[in-house]
């Protein structure tokens, strides 16, 4: 089908961005460009050919959205500095290509569950940047009507389950929710994404072992940034291959700085667990910023690594070089870089613009509607009749 | 249906209880359940109630299911889902590892998809490990992603003293799941409210935690048809009265029962009240009978610390204060780990004795002694 009609016949659903739609429908246009990527480790599986096609679109498509992503954490930072975002700020800024090379790989209906470093997940799976910056904020008018904060970004409608504020907690989660695909017989998988630091938590090892008892279609992605928060990763695991780590699921170790990489090979992971099980990706990858906004970062490791990574390593900069290199005009990126900034800029402005929430909201959405009873208040007679209402109107 | 091993008696055959047994059953000493010619209804075990709930619900709804520890091929520790695989297939009836923490993680995810997981617990105090996922997923997830995914999933299992368990399974673990935001807690006590209730619960789209206790498996008792559902925030009243509010739940309902049996041969009158619900507590019912009687004991298995009953007691002396004529008394277990030894264990939990010491010290007769 061409192209242009193919896209016009794209309805933005319930408003949701169609950035990743698009990039899905540009892959599978003809592939002009083959780029060999580092090639992939494996354990317990043959590893997929480390030849990706791609064409101009779709990279195209991929730098946008890395661009917006790397934008936003930065204003996230600044906003953090000046005291509009309080709490904890986990921000993902060096790690987009993992993210992006996953959502292209999958789709909407696939379901996704990360940690507090989620963010990025809330663009990635129809967000805009405006919910997410006043949900950081506190704003009503956040993703998350301002009652999660950083670390709890949900959204129900693109199966993106959060946003968990526990080291390691959302892995058992995930593996449910890869269980329930499967009680439904639908052909999705669930992308269960922690750290390295998350590896070395217990209930890893129960989730891995009840998916591979039952087969359930869990890709479990590490994304390996080295540091557990401000613990190098050779100072906490004593097997540094986390994608070995899974013993009888096999693993596949990506270099995650590269989004062509992570793309084929998660491609490759969702066939693979759609057909008999769980998996396992190491993603290598890298943060510029610490573990948090309260950590500087520099503490466990020098700037001249940090300096390094941006140098050699950064996945925008791989992106612009493989642009530029096929065709694509220095002025054409320079524009797409200030639309993306005017974005965002924008964005910020009108999440500092918001509202606070009411304070009814407090105990708004505690139960849902439950059967006839009224919940005890804290104050003394206070009975709060607990009210559903899902759309928070008043 | 049911595995031709189940003892189940055949219409119209009773089995044989001893009086003060069937009192206690009926709840109300001296006045007998009536078996009209026509109306013989049997009675089963508390566990095969269970199970009648669980199974209705799975037959109603195809989303519910069931995972935790030998649930399945095994059949449950208690028989609470005796034969269910064979009749709802694996995926439905999940035998899980054992890992409590993951496979709590697992429920609730699967319960963010839609799906209505009910999790046993083989003993409550197994679920000490999973409390990282009851509390900030399980309660908190509803609230912290702005109402858009819900846990409709039910936690079930036996908790309380038993017979000379040891300390670690003899735990009580409701005073400790009180303070999570988000969750409901519910204490069933009889064969008709523990399958009334536990039906409420899988229907419910809010997390409920159900207290079962390990030594009321095998109390007999009716029940209603699979139409009847209980209200999960209702308190039960067992035996209206006016001298003094006795608040119990679970097993210590029995002991109160016996109690009561001894304090009207004494001349009192009693009003029994089981919580039923532990969180939200049923202040419509508690304050109705706090202003009758003026006076509040409250007996329960938990800890005194921290306790179910402290939290009662709280709340009863902010919003009742006028309606007292005497302090909030409450009768809980002994702060320490339950012992092994017989006379011990016993020691550690309220008895019948206790609970009309109390009644008579409040209601008069006696001087005031503190607990």
């Amino acid at each position: 089908m061409a192209l242009p009609a193919a896209i016009s016949g794209l309805k933005a659903k319930d408003g949701l961005q169609l950035g990743m739609s698009v990039a899905r429908l540009f892959a599978s246009a003809a592939s002009q460009i083959k780029v060999e990527v580092m090639p992939y480790k494996v354990h317990r599986i043959e590893a997929p050919s480390n030849i990706v096609g791609t064409n101009v679109p779709e990279l195209m498509s991929f730098y946008k959205l890395m661009y917006k992503l790397r934008r936003m954490e930065i204003a996230a930072d600044m906003m953090y500095k000046a005291k509009f975002i309080r709490g904890f700020c986990h921000l993902y800024d060096g790690q987009e290509a993992v993210l992006t090379g996953i959502e292209a790989a999958i789709t909407l209906e696939d379901s996704i569950i990360t940690s507090y470093r989620d963010h990025c997940q809330h663009i990635t799976r129809g967000g805009s940047v405006m919910e997410l910056m006043a949900e950081l904020m506190g704003k009503s008018e956040g993703s998350t009507r301002g009652l999660g904060g950083s670390m709890h970004i949900y959204n129900r409608k693109t199966n993106f389950y959060g946003g968990n504020g526990i080291v390691g907690a959302q892995i058992p989660l995930g593996a449910g929710i890869a269980l329930a695909h499967k009680y439904r017989g639908e052909p999705n998988v669930c992308i269960t994404m922690y750290g390295d630091g998350a590896a070395n938590q217990g209930q890893k090892y129960e989730a891995l072992n009840m998916a591979g008892l039952w087969n359930l279609p869990v890709i479990f992605v590490c994304e390996n940034n080295h540091y557990g928060m401000g613990t190098a990763e050779w100072r906490a695991a004593k097997s540094p291959n986390f994608y070995t780590r899974g013993d009888y699921i096999p693993g596949i170790k990506v270099d995650g700085m590269d989004v062509l990489a992570v793309k084929h090979a998660v491609a490759f992971a969702k066939a693979y667990a759609l057909a008999n099980g769980p998996i396992i990706m190491e993603m290598d990858t890298y943060r510029y910023h610490g573990h948090s906004m309260s950590d500087p970062g520099s503490t466990y490791r020098t700037r001249d690594e940090i300096n390094a990574m941006r140098t050699e390593r950064d996945p925008i900069e791989r992106v612009k070089k493989l642009l530029l290199s096929n065709g694509v005009e220095a002025g054409e990126l320079k524009r797409v870089d200030k639309d993306v900034k005017k974005e965002v800029d924008d964005a910020v402005e009108a999440a500092k613009a918001g509202t606070i929430p009411p304070d009814s909201w407090l105990w708004k959405n505690m139960y849902v509607a439950p059967l006839g009873g009224e919940m005890r208040g804290v104050l003394p007679g206070q009975y709060h009749a607990p009210d559903f209402d899902p759309e928070y109107k008043s | 249906m049911l595995a031709s091993r189940n003892v189940r008696p055949a219409a119209g055959h009773r089995m044989a209880a001893a009086p003060g047994q069937r009192a206690l059953l009926a709840g109300h000493p001296g006045r007998r359940v009536m078996v009209a010619a026509k109306a013989q209804k049997k009675e089963i075990m508390m566990w095969e109630a269970l199970r009648e709930a669980i199974d209705e619900e799975m037959e109603r709804d195809p989303t519910v299911c069931v995972m935790g520890e030998d649930v399945g091929h095994y059949g449950g520790s208690y028989k609470c889902t005796f034969g269910l695989y064979k009749k709802y297939g694996d995926m439905r009836v999940l035998d899980t590892p054992i890992c409590e923490n993951g496979f709590m993680g697992m429920g609730v995810g699967a319960a963010m998809t839609g799906l209505r997981p009910i999790v046993e617990g083989m003993n409550m105090g197994f679920l000490l490990l999973a409390f990282n996922q009851i509390s900030n997923n399980c309660g908190m997830l509803h609230y912290t992603s702005g109402g858009q995914f819900k846990v409709p999933m039910v936690i079930r299992g036996p908790g309380g003293v038993g017979r000379q368990l040891g300390a670690e399974h003899s735990q009580r673990l409701e005073s400790y799941f009180q303070s999570i935001p988000g969750v409901q807690l519910v204490a069933c006590s009889t064969v008709r409210n523990s399958k009334a209730l536990l039906k409420a619960a899988i229907r419910s789209d809010n997390p409920i935690i159900f207290f079962e206790h390990v030594l009321l498996y095998n109390v007999k008792g009716e029940v209603g048809d699979k139409d009847e559902v209980a209200c999960l925030e209702r308190a039960e009243v067992v035996r209206e009265g006016t001298d003094v509010s006795i608040f119990t739940y679970s097993r210590m309902r029995y002991v109160v029962m016996q109690a009561v049996n001894d304090l009207v041969k004494k001349g009192y009158n009693p009003e029994v009240i089981d919580l039923i619900s532990l969180k939200p507590f049923d202040m419509e019912t508690i304050s109705k009978s706090v202003r009758k009687t003026r006076k509040v004991i409250i007996v329960e298995e938990c800890m005194k610390t921290g306790g179910i009953g402290a939290s009662l007691s709280a709340v009863i002396n902010e919003s009742l204060f006028n309606d007292l004529d005497h302090e909030v008394i409450r009768l809980s277990s002994q702060d320490v780990p339950t012992a092994y030894a017989y006379e011990l264990e016993a020691a550690t939990i309220v008895q019948s004795s206790q609970v009309v010491d109390a009644v008579e010290r409040v209601c008069g007769g006696r001087v005031a002694a503190t607990v």
